[in-house]
């Protein structure tokens, strides 16, 4: 086993995430302390072009095949499986996006190398390196390692700064030909992108969101927020569990799988603050959160905080910006 | 076509969350488990699956604290089985425990899907359809919306960033990790989960091969002492949407 760490890098429609210029800025630190090697792991039809923007690590391996040119569960599980397999990295930092689900169980459950899910940091200590994992919803966090030498961390989206794996140039790259694992995609076939219904109203490009969430219960109840939406010329936007009850079109949903947005005021109204909702609102203007828990993870992130009963807050609320008007 | 739900019992987050004296896990003496959300809409899938193509559902779970109320909730549901594996969960199970359990069962009955929560509150290290899968051997796609079956394949999205979705064809038998259904879980009346527990009755199997060890060990848990916490507004609701407005003017936000 090497000191080396993999990031694997993440694209979709020939555009690199985010959350990979992420993974290779906190890389490159953990690299440095460890003093081993950072390497970003292509996988996809060529390695050309998207490597040149790898330039924050040492070098780039590429495992490139016509047969891996979409996303695919299986087959990408197999083809990076291979590689740690055969390179023992020290550590392999993945997404915890949803390609990245696939890959860090399924790599740590193939190899038989721990995983550290939902890491928001890393540090070295002692030359163990630590993760720190956002587990209960946001509501505590877990310092842990591995009780052997190699590591899988899945990272959470927004953890760290992206500009800081940014570099101009790019890096040397080893091409890697796919193992033979990924024959007939593992039963898995990729069918086509189907990209995002077009909206009535485009919530990433509103100064005022008021966002809905599980605590107002019924879609009956939407309507008392639409009004608080109404009165401060906003929109009315939501958490996830609003969408998946069908309670509002899924253009309206903010987070992980939703929208990011970043509108000056961001009321969350009955909205928790999952993990998963915060990474996409957590950089708006002014946030100010009502929710009946005072602990709730939402308050973290809010500039101001209502620890009280919606239905009470709320109509007050639309009534005294009515007036102030 | 046999469904085999996997379903597990989490903390339920609306309880404060108590610390064990090492400070390394959660004291698990009163806490109160409910099944983990996204299961829930594992099993509509299911359920949907099964009256749209026939079928039978089988709902599978661990031995923990209660877990006889969500299996007999599993089967007024409309499912047709319900399983739960023996074992020492009173400290919990890792999803690497809790997936080789799961695995080691399967094998052991007819299985062409499999779906499960795309992923719960407390699986530290790592989400378990897909530690299911791999442990199988078969197919995978995780974060699922929507399944469609026919004969032995499955057409499913999976949802990426931004409201995308990709389309896939996967081989059955393959594990599914389900973030939504096409409607949201239903719901069991209570009369007709006690009529289960009276009617009904849970198959108990105990593996002989499940042990897993996953290699993680939690040196600290901690609630998150955040940099920036919220001023918190109180008074009555009048008194704070006086305040709010206040905050609103001076930002210039109300007009």
């Amino acid at each position: 086993m090497s000191n080396d760490i993999f990031v694997v890098v993440e694209q979709l429609k020939g555009k690199i995430s985010d959350i990979t210029f992420e993974m290779l800025g906190k890389g490159r630190e953990m690299a440095d302390a460890l003093g081993g090697k950072l390497y970003a792991v292509l996988i996809g039809s060529q390695c050309a072009g998207l490597a040149d923007e790898l330039g924050k690590a040492d070098g780039v391996l590429c495992v490139a095949d016509v047969r891996l040119a979409n996303f695919n569960p299986t087959a990408y599980k197999h083809a990076l499986g291979e590689l740690v397999r055969e390179r023992a990295p020290r550590l392999l930092m993945i997404g915890n996006t949803s390609m990245g689900m696939d890959l860090a169980a399924g790599v740590s459950a193939l190899l038989n190398i721990p995983l550290i899910a939902y890491c928001n940091n890393l540090r070295v200590e002692e030359g163990k390196i630590v993760a720190t994992a956002q587990i209960y919803g946001g509501k505590l966090f877990a310092d842990a390692e591995a009780t052997g030498d190699q590591l899988v961390v899945s990272i959470l989206a927004g953890s760290f700064s992206a500009d800081a794996g940014k570099a101009t140039g790019g890096a040397p790259v080893e091409e890697i030909k796919a193992p033979l694992s990924i024959n007939g995609g593992a039963g898995v076939r990729f069918k086509q992108l189907i990209e995002p219904e077009a909206a009535d109203v485009d919530i990433t490009k509103q100064d005022i969101l008021v966002s809905v969430g599980r605590g107002i219960q019924s879609a009956d109840n939407l309507e008392l927020v639409e009004e608080l939406a109404n009165a401060l010329g906003g929109v009315l936007s939501s958490s996830r569990p609003i969408v998946d009850n069908g309670w509002l079109p899924k253009a309206r949903q903010v987070g992980k799988s939703g929208a990011t947005v970043k509108p000056k005021l961001y009321f969350a109204v009955g909205i928790s603050g999952a993990p998963e909702h915060l990474e996409g609102m957590r950089d708006a203007g002014l946030i100010i959160a009502i929710n009946s828990d005072p602990k709730a993870p939402i308050f973290d992130v809010a500039h101001y905080g209502i620890a009280a009963d919606l239905f009470d807050v709320v109509p007050a609320l639309t009534e005294k910006i009515k007036e102030a008007k | 076509m046999d469904i085999v739900v996997c379903m597990k019992q989490v903390p339920d987050l609306v309880e404060e969350l108590e610390l064990n004296d090492e400070g390394t896990g959660l004291n698990r003496d009163y806490l109160k488990l409910v099944v983990n959300e996204f299961d829930d809409w594992a099993l509509e899938q299911a359920l949907l699956l099964k009256e749209q193509n026939g079928g039978t559902v089988t709902c599978l779970a661990l031995d923990t604290p209660e877990v006889d109320t969500t299996l007999f909730t599993c089967l007024a549901k409309g499912a047709d089985k319900a399983i739960k594996i023996e074992g020492d969960f009173v400290g919990g199970a890792t999803s690497h425990q809790a997936a080789k359990l799961f695995a080691e069962t399967i094998k052991t009955m007819p299985h062409d899907l499999i779906l499960t929560g795309v992923q719960s509150v407390e699986d530290l290290d790592g989400q378990n359809a897909v530690l299911l899968a791999t442990y199988l051997g078969i197919p995978h796609v995780s974060v699922v919306t929507g399944v469609a079956v026919n004969g032995k394949v499955a057409t499913v999205r999976k949802e990426y960033a931004g409201g995308m979705l990709a389309e896939f064809e996967v081989d059955l038998p393959a594990v599914l990790g389900i973030q939504a259904a096409p409607q949201a879980p239903r719901y069991a009346p209570i009369s007709k989960v006690r009529a289960m527990m009276k009617e009904k009755k849970i198959n108990q199997v105990t593996p002989t091969d499940g042990q897993v060890d996953a290699g993680v060990r939690i040196r600290r848990l901690f609630k998150p002492e955040s940099g920036r916490h919220a001023e918190m507004i109180e008074g009555d609701a009048n008194a704070v949407a006086e305040r709010v407005v206040g905050i609103l003017k001076e930002k210039a936000l109300v007009k």
